[in-house]
């Protein structure tokens, strides 16, 4: 009876547009391009409409009118709107953000630089938060009401509610000039800088490259404090979520069937309802991965870790609308990918979102 | 009932602590079970369920069992440790649940619940647990087993799923089997069928079974004995084949409330209850 329910399903698949698992990559491409396409359509749009003259930000409000008009026109963008956003698209599908005012290199050639930085510390961070934030929620559900869940939920709220500049400014202080534990700002120690040729830009990669192992443990004693007070925040919102999820997965049906088994808590706790709880922590995960990567402000600035979110706001500062948009439209590819990432991650662990 | 006693069950008392206060689900329960099937009905509430939880001592966070006697066999239930509990769990009191949709775990295969129920119990290799947990997909006369063993509860119906979670609690070989409302949420024609398989399966391994139900004819049919409860007292004990000689007015009302094929037509009797049946 099943075999032959089974044989109409696929058959009307196959009646589909695209079937079979070229067909679903089909549609994943397909649905990504006019994703992307919004998101241009949305960062052009906003580039026209802020008050901000770009022809005025290049050439300086003490040009001459004859300067200004030629620089427009140079700029294009005498020509009628659609025609600027086609230009604008063919441009960016050619790698061409535009040229950065503030530092004259091309935009993406600074992104290509800044980019990675934010990468490797925004994964350490989801990595130290996800490693200690799920056991944490495991933790405090199982424990409800009791010492360890309270524990974990004033330890969660701090790390809501701490300002993070007080935070890595506390965290320098002890761990660094205190403590000694751990290195200063920057990503490097400013002696071993120009020694590391930047084939990734990833530093904690770099170095491994390189073989240098000094340099390596330099570059982890540089990133684990920002790396960790970040890190904080997504444990405290991972924690809280994988709490919630698990209290309930616990009191689902199929538990009590698990202790009907006679299997043990433990493998009833990470095996079954871990299994579950995963589904909807995934994206969760994903979510505040996407957030990291977008680049932390404030922590870049403290740790002077030359990352996305500083360049993005000193551009946005000096009304560099190329390197603003250009990072605006890399911060919104990053999305897209974390949440294309986050569902084939879905289908992988939710054998119900398979089809 | 034969000869032999399995479980003695003795001033059974379950009780929970809720917001809203006390409530008492099991009221001094007392039975004797020996190698046989023995059916407790009652409505809603009425504590039947719980009295087969705490038989397996799963009665939830907030609620308390006391009882002057649970022996099981050679095993005091009423004073166990986890430890203790999880050799009794499963290889010798099992329990069938009542919904296949809910009670079997969403995101592990069918073939890795039946295996994991019976590797629990026996130490064998994988190999020989999925030989073993195919044989009892087929004794659950399961047509394509090597399907079903790989594929996801979601993938299999009502019918199928409740037959892979026969299969999964009969594969370590129970003394007793506690079946809570098994077809209840099943359609009425794959009711019987399901019911025919537990039943073939616990006379040929000579499992005793406990069928809580409120289908007052499926007990009947597939059961030796019937314990009638009412708010959490046992009202009546008697032989299945007697059920038509019931002395207790709720019993009797019971009855009444069904159906028949021949006489009258007109409404059912409405059940009216009386304050005194309570009180034991």
């Amino acid at each position: 009876m099943s075999a032959v329910t089974r044989k109409n399903r696929d058959g009307r698949t196959r009646a589909r547009l695209f079937s079979g698992k070229a067909g679903s990559l089909l549609r994943l491409v397909f649905s990504l391009a006019i994703t992307f396409f919004g998101l241009l359509l949305v960062t052009f749009l906003i580039g026209r409409v802020l008050p901000i003259d770009p022809v005025l930000a290049a050439v300086g409000d003490r040009a001459p009118q004859a300067v200004y008009d030629r620089v427009r026109e140079e700029m294009g963008l005498n020509l009628p709107i659609w025609q600027q956003f086609f230009i604008y698209i063919s441009n960016i599908l050619q790698g061409d953000f535009g040229t950065s005012v503030l530092t004259s290199n091309p935009v993406l050639e600074d992104i290509k630089r800044v980019f990675p930085a934010t990468l490797e510390l925004a994964t350490i961070a989801t990595i130290i938060g996800v490693i200690l934030g799920i056991p944490a929620g495991v933790f405090a559900a199982i424990n409800k009401g009791k010492w360890p869940d309270h524990v974990v939920r004033v330890i969660g709220l701090a790390g809501y509610s701490m300002p993070i500049f007080w935070l890595g400014l506390m965290g320098l202080l002890v761990f660094y000039m205190k403590l000694d534990w751990v290195a200063g700002p920057g990503r490097l120690d400013a002696f071993y800088v120009d020694f590391i040729e930047p084939t990734t830009g990833l530093m904690l990669v770099d170095t491994l490259i390189e073989g240098d192992m000094d340099l390596f443990w330099n570059a982890v004693s540089h990133i684990i404090l920002p790396a960790s007070i970040l890190a904080y925040f997504s444990l405290a919102y991972i924690a809280r979520m994988t709490r919630s999820f698990m209290l309930e997965q616990l009191s689902q049906e199929y538990i009590l069937t698990a202790r009907v088994k006679g299997i043990s808590e433990h493998r009833i706790i990470w095996r079954h309802a871990l299994g579950n709880v995963m589904v909807p922590l995934v994206t969760v995960i994903a979510l505040s991965y996407a957030n990291l990567l977008e680049g932390s402000v404030l922590t870049e600035i403290i740790f002077a870790w030359p990352g996305l979110g500083l360049y993005i706001t000193n551009s946005l500062l000096n009304a560099d609308m190329n390197a603003v948009l250009g990072g605006t439209v890399v911060v919104g590819a990053v999305f897209i990918s974390v949440n294309m990432l986050s569902d084939v991650l879905y289908r992988f662990l939710d054998p119900r979102a398979r089809r | 009932m034969s000869s032999e006693t399995l479980l003695t069950v003795k001033n059974l008392e379950v009780t929970f602590n809720t917001p809203k206060g006390k409530v008492h689900a099991v009221r001094g329960v007392s039975f004797d079970l020996g190698r046989e099937r023995l059916g407790i009905v009652g409505e809603s509430g009425s504590g039947k369920s719980q009295t087969g939880r705490a038989i397996l001592g799963l009665t939830a966070a907030n609620g308390a069992i006391t009882a002057d006697k649970m022996q099981f066999r050679d095993v005091d239930l009423a004073n166990l440790t986890p430890k203790q509990w999880r050799k009794v769990r499963g290889a010798r009191i099992s329990m069938i649940m009542q919904d296949p949709k809910y009670s079997l775990n969403p995101v592990m295969t069918i073939g890795d619940q039946i295996i994991e129920a019976y590797r629990e119990h026996h130490k064998v290799n994988a190999k020989e647990a999925r030989l073993r947990a195919l044989e009892m997909l087929e004794a659950v006369k399961i047509r394509d087993p090597e399907r079903v063993f790989n594929s996801y509860p979601h993938e299999t119906s009502g019918g199928m799923g409740q037959r892979v979670m026969i299969a999964m609690m009969l594969i370590p070989d129970p003394e007793l089997i506690i079946a809570d409302e098994p077809t209840s949420a099943l359609d009425v024609t794959v009711q019987l069928q399901v019911m025919a398989i537990l039943d073939d399966l616990v006379r040929d391994r000579g499992m005793a079974l406990i069928f809580i139900s409120h289908d007052l004819q499926l007990i009947s049919s597939f059961c030796d004995r019937v314990l009638v409860m009412y708010q959490g007292h046992v009202v009546e004990e008697l032989r299945a084949s007697e059920l038509h000689n019931a002395k207790h007015p709720y019993t009797k009302g019971l009855l009444n409330c069904l159906p028949k094929m021949d006489g009258d037509h007109s409404d059912l009797p409405t059940l009216e209850r009386e304050a005194s049946w309570a009180e034991g």
